[in-house]
């Protein structure tokens, strides 16, 4: 039985890698498909070349699960076909495109596990592209991977955990953190003391990083309402609004983002139904608590369905692995999928305290000047965007990007159309769900047209 | 929610097809419903190559053809914008010697229409055209032909017509159409129903099924040419590229992007729509990057598919129907409609006003296949049911 | 002058490369990115506009990182390990 089944996996984070193994323990041998040179994922991202710094410099407080999930893919290495460097590129039917060094093949499955984790969700305001401007994450990766800092004098902005963390971070790496600038009210922190019983180590490690960061001096705003990263070529200051005053301070970096968004690109072209989740202001993949999307066989599990965090992520990959065990007909442990659902639920609803704790800005949509870039790659403004609104009565968001071009650069949309949805509805005082949601279009990344393609194989 | 409109004119399908009818329609002064079921412009008319060429129709097409070549250059009079239509030429080429004897064939076939072809050889085609590699015998050059923005374009047209003043129902699928004493009875969407004089025929691939409810079975096949899209690149590309035998064809937008095409994609499980497949869109890449050297270290960033009605002879319908006095039907542009839609939606206005159009369209009838089944030549058969009644 | 300031990792070994001609040195481990916005602080014009563009998220999502290898090889900088003897250009020309 167990010879004919064929999981493909794609992504190695907490996610993939947690499924792998409970595919893996139960005989199976999945193929696992990452883009990156390393298993780890995001949060656990190992670095290129090992370097002074201890796991615990790279990791913090969570070093030992860092630790125990890179044990475990060195354990089960030989078991699985492990394709590191490779993007699935496409996905139809019972088979995925999978691009690495130059090569194209068709690899076909018996079940498909999507654990494509997410990226920053990012906000467009004046300036920034301007070089010195990254993503949270891309500043995170900066430091962890390649031992950087992304400036001199950093500014970090925005909303979510990830603001207070990586300003932490660059802090104990000895950077210039310049100011952290939170766009939700401090008021809204206190609804993290609701967290504190289902969560404690949680909260209390975001108050210490928060209270860590003001006594070394960095000065700490809420409510920021931000107005234009200053610079020409390069970053030279920051300025945002607060309680109505204008303020203004000299930085040469700026990372910045507003939660995460996840990749739902592959789940898209499988077919799959979404649904919308208000709380990530996202549609995604419908799914059961097992992971199970509306196509059989397809299972998507981590952020990469919907934002819930690293250790949902290692809870909902061995949950989906069960999953591809039960419908092949084979046993499994049914306490251990009772314990990961109910640890599962437990984070989902803390999910809804850190949503309130770390609110999405509600007023950018309606405030953000019409000059500002709305799409990064084709160098659409928001005011063209809100012209066809208007002027072309444009309500969807495959309409816009068919009519103006946002979403249609190399990034398909990875970085606008969350912004793009949020100005189409405000445009139109109509609901965020009613806008729709980009569809995506393979190759999900840019492919070299000269690309050598071979066969098809098991 | 329910209403019932009253119109000179109802239109089924908004491709370029119906809103360009919709439009010359408003014009002339008629009332005018036009209904699509999803957004006007987003089937074939919205994604298709975008290439805006007369070289390599059938004689029979040419007249048409040529009145739609004169709307292309006053887009921008007509719907407000130009669609980023470009007169760049078509250059077919011929990768053999057999492929060159058919283009100068065709160059003699279509000698009195005024496309004004020029046979460039071997030599001169590497002089003038050095960005294009490979074995190539030689070319026709269409030097009037052009490309143009179909995501633009098409809906447009249909914005156009809406603020000339057609009443345009997106999102509003005909469900049932119903010759009545008056005109036709049609019901669309959740409890719309219009009442109209005429109704025109041009759901695209979808338009079988109308034909057939008046008694008129047409072969309308489907099929998915599919395309793919280059990063944007310093512009190199200064032609519309064919090649005779098919296979590929490619253009590049003034942004600096590159359109190539030559493949065909997948049905989905819902036939009314489909995808390229991984190995069709790396094909289509690979050719490319064989035929310009200058995409051989480019990137693709997307592709996708449309679904177009194809005749088993490959001209559209255009015309009365021989069945229903007041319907006229207009479909089945085999991939190549994009180029004749704006002229075929001129003499749609002209059938609709006049009973007749000043351009022949007589290859077009819908009764053709079922003569040619009955083996009996055409003109044989009684006159296109054409209109009762105008104003 | 760079963009990115290196905090750790001094003591890995370097790795040389040219950058727009010129002979420069990254560290094993750095990805392009790291390379080429340590010496300077830009990757590339923007497609349009042709203001300069350093990447944004690092992480394969943004594709504004796009530089020049080899002759004419267009790669993701910041999903590309530096290698010794790189010929790595910035797109520093407007497009045609
Ligand atoms: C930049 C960033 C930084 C973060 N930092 C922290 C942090 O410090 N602390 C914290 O608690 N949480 C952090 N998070 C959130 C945390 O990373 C996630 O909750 C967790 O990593 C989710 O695990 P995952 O396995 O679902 O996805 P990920 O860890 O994101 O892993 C997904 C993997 O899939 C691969 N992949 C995706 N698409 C494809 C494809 N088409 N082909 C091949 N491979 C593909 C990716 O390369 C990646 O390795 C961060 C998230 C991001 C985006
Ligand atoms: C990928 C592709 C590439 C092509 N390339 C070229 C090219 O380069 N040059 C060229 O000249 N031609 C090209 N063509 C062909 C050209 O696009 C078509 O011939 C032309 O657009 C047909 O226009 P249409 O209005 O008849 O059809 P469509 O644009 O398909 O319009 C038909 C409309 O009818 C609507 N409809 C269907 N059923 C109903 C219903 N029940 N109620 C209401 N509305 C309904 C549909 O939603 C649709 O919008 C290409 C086609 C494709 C698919
Ligand atoms: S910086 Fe975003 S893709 Fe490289």
């Amino acid at each position: 039985m167990s010879d004919a089944l064929r999981p493909l996996i794609v992504g190695a984070g907490p996610t993939g890698i947690r499924a792998a193994q409970t595919l893996v323990d139960a005989g199976i041998r999945p193929i696992v498909v990452d883009e990156a040179a390393a298993g780890g994922g995001q949060i656990y991202r190992q670095r290129l070349v090992p370097d002074e710094r201890t796991p615990r410099d790279l990791y913090g407080s969570e070093t030992g699960k860092a630790t125990a999930l890179h044990e475990t893919f060195a354990r089960i290495r030989d078991r699985i076909d492990y394709l590191p460097q490779a993007l699935v590129w496409n996905v139809q039917g019972k088979a995925a495109d999978v691009a690495a060094g130059g090569r194209t093949r068709r690899l076909n499955f018996s079940h498909l596990i999507l654990a494509t984790g997410a990226t920053d969700r990012v906000l467009p305001f004046r300036g920034w592209t301007t070089p010195g401007v990254f993503t949270l994450g891309g500043a995170q990766i900066a430091l962890k991977s390649q031992g950087c800092a992304i400036g001199e004098r950093v500014v970090f902005l925005g909303s979510g955990p990830l603001l207070y963390l990586v300003a932490w971070q660059y802090v104990k790496a000895g950077a210039r953190v310049a100011a952290v600038l939170d766009t939700a009210p401090f008021s809204s922190k206190l609804h993290l003391l609701r967290g504190l019983l289902s969560q404690p180590g949680v909260v209390l490690r975001g108050f210490r990083y928060a209270a860590e960061l003001m006594a070394r001096g960095v000065p700490v705003h809420f409510g920021v309402e931000p107005d234009q990263i200053e610079g020409e070529t390069r970053v030279t200051g920051m300025i945002w609004r607060e309680r109505g005053k204008e303020h203004r301070l000299a930085c040469d970096a700026v990372g910045y983002g507003f939660a995460l968004r996840s990749e739902t690109q592959l789940a898209d072209l499988a077919g799959c139904r979404f649904v919308f989740d208000g709380r990530d202001r996202a549609w995604r993949p419908e799914r059961d608590l097992a992971g199970r999307t509306s196509v059989s066989g397809l299972y998507i599990a981590g952020d990469g369905a919907g934002i819930a965090g690293a250790d949902a992520a290692e809870l909902a990959g061995e949950r989906a692995g069960f999953a591809v065990l039960e419908d092949a007909g084979l046993t499994v442990d049914r306490a251990r999928i009772a314990v990961l659902e109910r640890k599962l639920a437990a984070i989902q609803r803390f999910r809804d305290v850190l949503e309130a704790a770390f609110p999405f800005p509600d007023k950018w949509a309606n405030s953000v000047d019409d000059d500002v870039l709305l799409c990064r790659c084709e160098e659409i403004s928001i005011g063209q965007a809100r012209t066809a609104a208007r002027e072309q009565e444009v309500r969807e968001l495959n309409r816009l990007k068919a009519l103006t071009r946002v979403g249609m650069g190399r990034c398909q949309g990875r970085m606008c159309a969350s912004a793009a949805a949020e100005i189409l509805a405000a445009a139109h005082g109509q609901p965020l769900e009613a806008v729709g949601r980009l569809r995506a279009q393979p190759p999900i990344k840019p492919l070299p047209l000269g690309i050598a393609a071979d066969g098809e194989a098991a | 929610m329910s209403r019932i409109l009253h119109k000179d004119v109802a239109i089924i399908g908004g491709g370029l097809v119906g809103s360009s009818a919709a439009l010359a329609l408003r014009r002339m002064g008629l009332s005018v419903a036009l209904l699509d079921k999803g957004f006007c412009g987003a089937q074939a008319s919205g994604v298709n190559y975008g290439g805006v060429r007369r070289q390599g129709r059938p004689p029979e097409q040419m007249a048409l053809s040529q009145r739609a070549h004169v709307i292309w250059p006053r887009l921008k009079e007509i719907i407000g914008i130009d669609g980023e239509f470009v007169r760049s030429g078509h250059l077919k080429l011929a990768r053999t010697e057999a492929e060159m004897a058919s283009l100068e064939a065709y160059a003699t076939r279509v000698a009195g229409f005024g496309l004004d072809l020029e046979l460039i050889g071997r030599n001169k085609l590497r002089e003038r055209f050095p960005w294009i590699a490979g074995d190539i015998v030689g070319a026709s050059l269409c030097a009037g032909d052009g490309h143009a923005n179909p995501r633009l374009v098409s809906a447009t047209f249909a914005l156009a017509a809406r603020r000339a003043g057609a009443e345009v129902l997106e999102h509003t699928p005909v469900s049932h159409v119903e010759r009545v004493p008056e005109g036709f009875h049609l019901s669309a969407g959740s409890g719309t129903e219009i009442r109209a004089r005429f109704v025109v025929n041009s759901a695209g691939a979808w338009a079988g099924t109308f034909a057939e409810a008046f008694g008129e079975p047409v072969p309308l096949g489907r099929i998915y040419p599919s395309m793919i899209v280059t990063e944007p690149l310093d512009v190199f590309m200064t032609v519309n590229i064919g090649a005779e035998g098919g296979g590929i064809y490619a253009r590049q937008v003034e942004r600096g992007n590159c359109i190539v095409g030559g493949m065909r994609a997948e049905p989905t499980v819902d036939l009314d729509f489909s995808r390229p497949t991984g190995s069709g869109a790396v094909t289509i890449m690979n050719r490319a990057a064989d035929l310009f050297p200058a995409l051989r270290n480019t990137y693709a960033i997307r592709c996708w598919s449309g679904t177009e009605g194809e005749m088993s002879d490959r001209n559209p319908v255009i015309g009365f129907s021989r069945t229903t006095p007041n319907l006229i039907h207009a479909f089945g542009f085999s991939g190549a409609g994009f180029q004749i839609a704006p002229g075929v939606g001129e003499v749609l206005a002209e059938l609709i006003r006049d009973g007749e159009s000043r351009t022949p369209i007589e290859a077009f009838t819908i009764d053709r296949f079922a003569r040619m089944d009955q083996g009996s030549p055409a003109g044989s058969v009684p006159e296109a049911r054409k209109r009762e009644t105008s104003k | 002058m760079a963009l990115l300031k290196r905090l750790a990792r001094h003591k890995l070994p370097p790795v040389t490369f040219t950058l727009n001609g010129k002979a420069c040195s990254g560290r094993a481990g750095d990805t392009v990115l790291t390379a080429i916005l340590a010496e300077t602080d830009r990757l590339r014009l923007s497609d349009f506009s042709r203001t300069p563009r350093a990447g944004f998220c690092q992480m394969g999502a943004c594709q504004d990182c796009w530089v020049l290898a080899g002759d004419g090889e267009r790669i993701r900088a910041c999903s590309t390990a530096l290698e010794a003897g790189m010929n790595l250009r910035t797109i520093a020309e407007p497009r045609s």
